[in-house]
């Protein structure tokens, strides 16, 4: 995304705090006049990185659509716990379907509007990782292919939370899971090659593909915003811990997202057409053993003996990543590299910080 | 205006004139002529509507659903295999209450995989919520799609018009293809019980708990109660203003003083009123009783019209292994204390009912010969050797291949 | 009713000689039914389709197990035994004659003169001037450009029957066709009856 320089006067993180911005740059959520799109009163667990993606997200699309939107959901967590029967949290014409069509779904109701000239209106088809990844990449593949105007956003937490913490083809390398449990000589999920939809979108060519986390608010805003921009297909890839399945505090959702950003095992990125087009440079880069520290869902590595070869085989996949994406541009602090800027007494600097 | 002309095409070139918004199909035989016909229509610009080339039926399903909770019309076509791909969102439609129509070109289901004619498609959905519609030709099979869309719309519950493999979608025969004008008067714009709009804001698709869901369920034995009134009531419309019979509940041909009635559904019932008027020729006094909706099930419209005859035949075009028919299961329940009942499998996968056939089978029945459940034109000699192989060996390979090779068809073990 | 039966392989255009034929029905007000022995589309295949023609409506929807007519668009199918299945006339050698009067209709696509078909027996179970030929894929190939026999068995069939007229076949030809595809089925059409009429005419004279 486009940076801008700003003072700052946060200690421990990189947040800066909106009254010291103009109107025109605060952000979203900031707004009284922001949609809450997904409304309170909804039954996500405290600290559920979902509710507040999809709420970071769908309020940036609101504000960009003029508030002409639709949403088809699949089933998973978000779609449970925002429609119990009677209430709904949604602000929006909302429709649930299936688990493995929302994509397809969505698809319809983008044809439906053509139908009917109503060109104005935008849609957003979503899912957790378990209707994107596994159950869903047919119809999202469909959907890529035809280059359907929607906008499908996965918010990724890694496994199938809803039924009960089970393996997707999302659970990275040695997490623990209800079907891949901490026991035996090698707990946890295996090593195997991945699925990374983000990638397999940009195969497709799509107009525009996006990855980003809950940590970086301005950063998730912007980009479901710049997909408005674009008519055909477009995917958004959202990073959102789970505080139950992944054993972190309920506290430490951002903090578990920006370690996992940090560590370079969850690249942050934008491509257009196919080609990376900008990628969020690691600030300030942190061991991996730092990231898995936060949840219990690794604790098995680290207990009761350090699983030195495990870690470094997911601290390789972070380096590779690094590599790959050009996540450290350079091992300086150049303002111009990493947009920070040092004002204030040298206390307060959060790269000396914490 | 009376063509000759292919069923399928038929089919296509009226569902076209019932201005369908969206059209999301996937293709498998039989049904492929009906939507390459429309694909083809839109790309042309004749027929205004979103065409969508989609990746599978679960995903030609789930666009119509899409489409429909939009206040769009939607439009799609399957078989067999499709059928059953797409199953989890035939109910989804069904229990979202949204009033897709769908042509289901009738199929067998496999394994053993197979293309043609039967009835096991549409009988393995009859419990999803759809209203199911059965056409006796490629007449009635068009003039149903624009009853269905009518009784789709006004219901809030999908449609599926049946229409049998082959025998309709791939035959020509005379049709009279109704005016623009007239299915427009017909099939008035649709107008949505729900809509996702975003000027009024909606949720559909809740999950519904304990506490409601038997309510939510209750509405949907509502409406297809409701069905059963207003299905006979479009049927003398659609008489009315296209002058012909076509759809309603049943059609009885001959029944009034017949000692024996056979009961079918779909195209078998010409073969077998055919082989009724040569019997009926010889003395024999039997009718035909053909069921043109078969879900909702018209249970009491049965009952009267079977309420005279000492004996019944239930022709079916699909089979529950181990038990014998399911429309011979629904007679049974319309009529408890009724006639003494055959069931009469017939025609699986395929397989040509003929006239010969029937007048044996049906001369059987009436001298109290035949039995409660019969295969017609069964080889039993080939099933025969084929169970007599499994008995004597474990391992004796796959059934189908066994039998093939018995018959000649496949070719001959290489070394 | 009369039943026509066509026998020859995938690609011959078997499915759309059926269709014509029901179309030049058609176009005299009479009812027809055309379909095609229903199977994987697969070049080459030996395939059949069926034509039913009537004055009222047609209900029944079996395959034709008792032609009125058979029509042989490929003469490498002659001797496969099922082809005179139920044909009315004596069956193959050996097998029980189908019907009981020999009075059926033969027409098969062939530059041989019958005789030379090695039909043998079983030319002489048919009445003479029923069982002919006509040089099908030759007028194809000299009034289309391609060895497809469908139209000239028509016209063949039109003359050799009069179940339909030679006026109907064209109209059929011309309401699915266009251009000179079109025009070109309709003079192989023309050919097949003018060599068909003057071959019944020999047969009947003579």
């Amino acid at each position: 995304m486009p940076y801008e320089q700003i003072k700052f006067y946060q200690v421990g993180s990189f947040a800066a705090g909106n009254r010291l911005l103009d109107p025109e740059q605060r952000s979203v959520q900031s707004g009284s006049e922001r949609s809450n799109t997904l409304t309170c009163g909804h039954r996500a667990c405290q600290g559920c990185g979902e509710a507040l993606g999809a709420r970071y997200a769908l309020d940036a699309v609101m504000r960009a659509t003029k508030g002409k939107m639709i949403a088809v959901n699949a089933t998973g967590c978000l779609e449970v716990f925002s429609t119990p029967f009677p209430e709904t949290s949604w602000q929006i014409p909302w429709l649930h379907s299936l688990f493995g069509n929302a994509p397809a779904v969505a698809t319809g109701v983008a044809a439906a509007m053509r139908a009917k000239g109503r060109t104005d209106v935008r849609v957003v088809g979503q899912g957790g990782d378990g209707g994107t990844v596994d159950i869903g990449m047919a119809c999202l593949s469909g959907m890529f292919e035809r280059d359907d105007d929607v906008l499908y956003i996965c918010y990724d937490n890694q496994a199938y939370m809803n039924t009960g913490v089970q393996r997707s083809g999302a659970t990275p390398p040695a997490a623990r899971t209800a079907t891949t449990p901490a026991v035996g000589d090698e707990p946890g999920n295996a090593f195997g090659q991945g699925k990374n939809v983000p990638l397999i979108a940009m195969a497709h060519e799509i107009p525009y593909v996006a990855t980003a986390t809950v940590a970086d608010l301005r950063d998730l805003e912007y980009k479901a915003a710049r997909a408005m921009d674009f008519h055909g297909a477009r995917y958004l890839h959202i990073l959102v811990p789970c505080p139950l399945g992944w054993g972190s505090a309920p506290g430490d959702t951002i903090k578990v997202a920006r370690l996992a950003t940090e560590s370079g095992l969850f690249p942050v990125f934008e491509a257009e057409a196919g080609t990376v087009t900008g990628v969020s440079p690691i600030r300030r880069r942190v061991p991996v053993t730092d990231y898995l520290r936060t949840q219990s869902r690794y604790a098995h590595l680290f207990h009761p003996a350090e699983r030195t070869k495990v870690i470094a085989r997911i601290q390789a996949a972070a380096d590779r990543n690094i590599t790959r994406f050009g996540l450290m541009k350079d091992q300086t602090n150049d303002p111009e590299r990493t947009g920070v800027t040092h004002s204030g007494p040298a206390g307060s600097d959060p790269a000396e910080g914490s | 205006m009376l063509k000759q002309i292919e069923g399928s095409r038929a089919v296509a070139e009226t569902v076209a004139m019932c201005r369908p918004e969206v059209i999301c199909a996937y293709p498998i035989t039989p049904q492929t002529h009906i939507v390459e016909a429309l694909g083809a229509m839109v790309k042309k610009g004749d027929l205004a509507a979103e065409f969508i080339n989609v990746e599978s039926e679960f995903a030609a399903m789930s666009v119509a659903i899409g489409a429909s909770a939009s206040g769009a019309r939607a439009y799609t076509a399957t078989a067999s295999q499709g059928l059953l791909y797409m199953c989890e969102a035939v109910h989804n439609a069904a229990g979202l209450g949204l009033p897709v129509v769908m042509t289901v070109a009738n199929r067998a289901i496999g394994a053993p995989i197979n293309i043609w004619n039967d009835h096991s498609d549409a009988m393995s959905q009859r419990d999803a919520g759809w209203i199911q519609l059965y056409a006796q030709t490629s007449q009635e099979a068009l003039d149903l799609h624009i009853q269905a869309f009518r009784i789709a719309e006004e219901l809030s519950n999908p449609v599926m018009v049946c229409m049998d493999g082959f025998l309709l979608t791939h035959a020509s025969e005379r049709a009279d293809i109704p005016a623009q004008a007239q299915v427009d008067a017909f099939v008035p714009p649709y107008q949505p019980r729900q809509v996702l709009d975003p000027s009024d804001p909606v949720s559909i698709g809740a999950m519904v708990g304990p506490e409601a869901f038997t309510e939510v369920r209750y509405l949907a034995h509502a409406r297809m109660r409701e069905a059963l009134e207003l299905i006979p009531q479009v049927a003398a419309r659609f008489t009315a203003d296209f002058c012909r019979e076509s759809g309603g509940l049943v059609r009885p041909y001959r029944t009034e003083d017949a000692d024996l009635i056979v009961v079918g559904l779909g195209s078998v019932l010409g073969t077998v009123e055919d082989a009724v008027d040569e019997l009926r020729d010889t003395g024999m006094r039997v009718g035909v009783l053909g069921i043109t909706t078969y879900r909702p099930f018209p249970a009491r419209a049965i009952a009267e019209a079977l309420s005279g005859c000492g004996r019944l035949v239930v022709l079916e075009r699909a089979l529950s292994p181990g038990t014998g028919g399911m429309v011979s299961a629904d007679i049974r329940m319309a009529l408890p204390a009724g006639p003494a009942m055959h069931t009469v499998i017939a025609g699986l996968g395929g397989r040509a009912v003929t006239r010969k056939s029937l007048r044996a089978m049906l001369t059987q029945a009436a001298a109290g010969a035949l039995g409660p459940l019969t295969f017609l034109d069964l080889d039993a000699g080939l099933a025969g050797r084929e169970l007599a192989r499994m008995r004597d060996a474990r391992r004796s390979g796959p059934s189908a291949e066994n039998m093939l090779r018995d018959l000649g068809i496949s070719a001959s073990r290489i070394g | 009713m009369f039943q026509v039966r066509f026998h020859g392989r995938g690609g011959q255009g078997v499915v759309t000689a059926a269709e014509l034929l029901a179309v030049a029905a058609f176009t005299e007000g009479r009812h027809a039914q055309a379909f095609p022995s229903f199977g994987s589309e697969r070049m080459g295949a030996p395939v059949m389709s069926f034509c039913r023609i009537a004055d009222t409506a047609i209900r029944t929807r079996e395959p034709v197990t008792d032609p009125d007519a058979l029509i042989i668009q490929d003469p490498t199918l002659l001797h496969q035994a099922d082809i005179f299945g139920g044909f009315r006339g004596a069956g193959p050698p050996g097998r029980p004659s189908a019907g009981l009067r020999c009075d059926g209709y033969l027409l098969i696509n062939s530059a041989k003169p019958v005789a030379d078909l090695g039909l043998g027996e079983y030319v002489r179970a048919f009445r003479r001037e029923r069982l002919l030929v006509v040089p099908a894929t030759q007028l194809g190939l000299t009034h289309l450009g391609r060895p497809l026999p469908g139209a000239a068995l028509l016209g063949g069939f039109a003359a050799l029957t009069g179940v339909v007229s030679l006026a109907s076949v064209e109209a059929a030809i011309r309401d699915r066709f266009t251009g000179a595809v079109a025009e070109g089925n309709v003079a192989a059409a023309r050919a097949a009856f003018d060599f068909v009429t003057d071959e019944r005419k020999a047969l009947t004279d003579a």
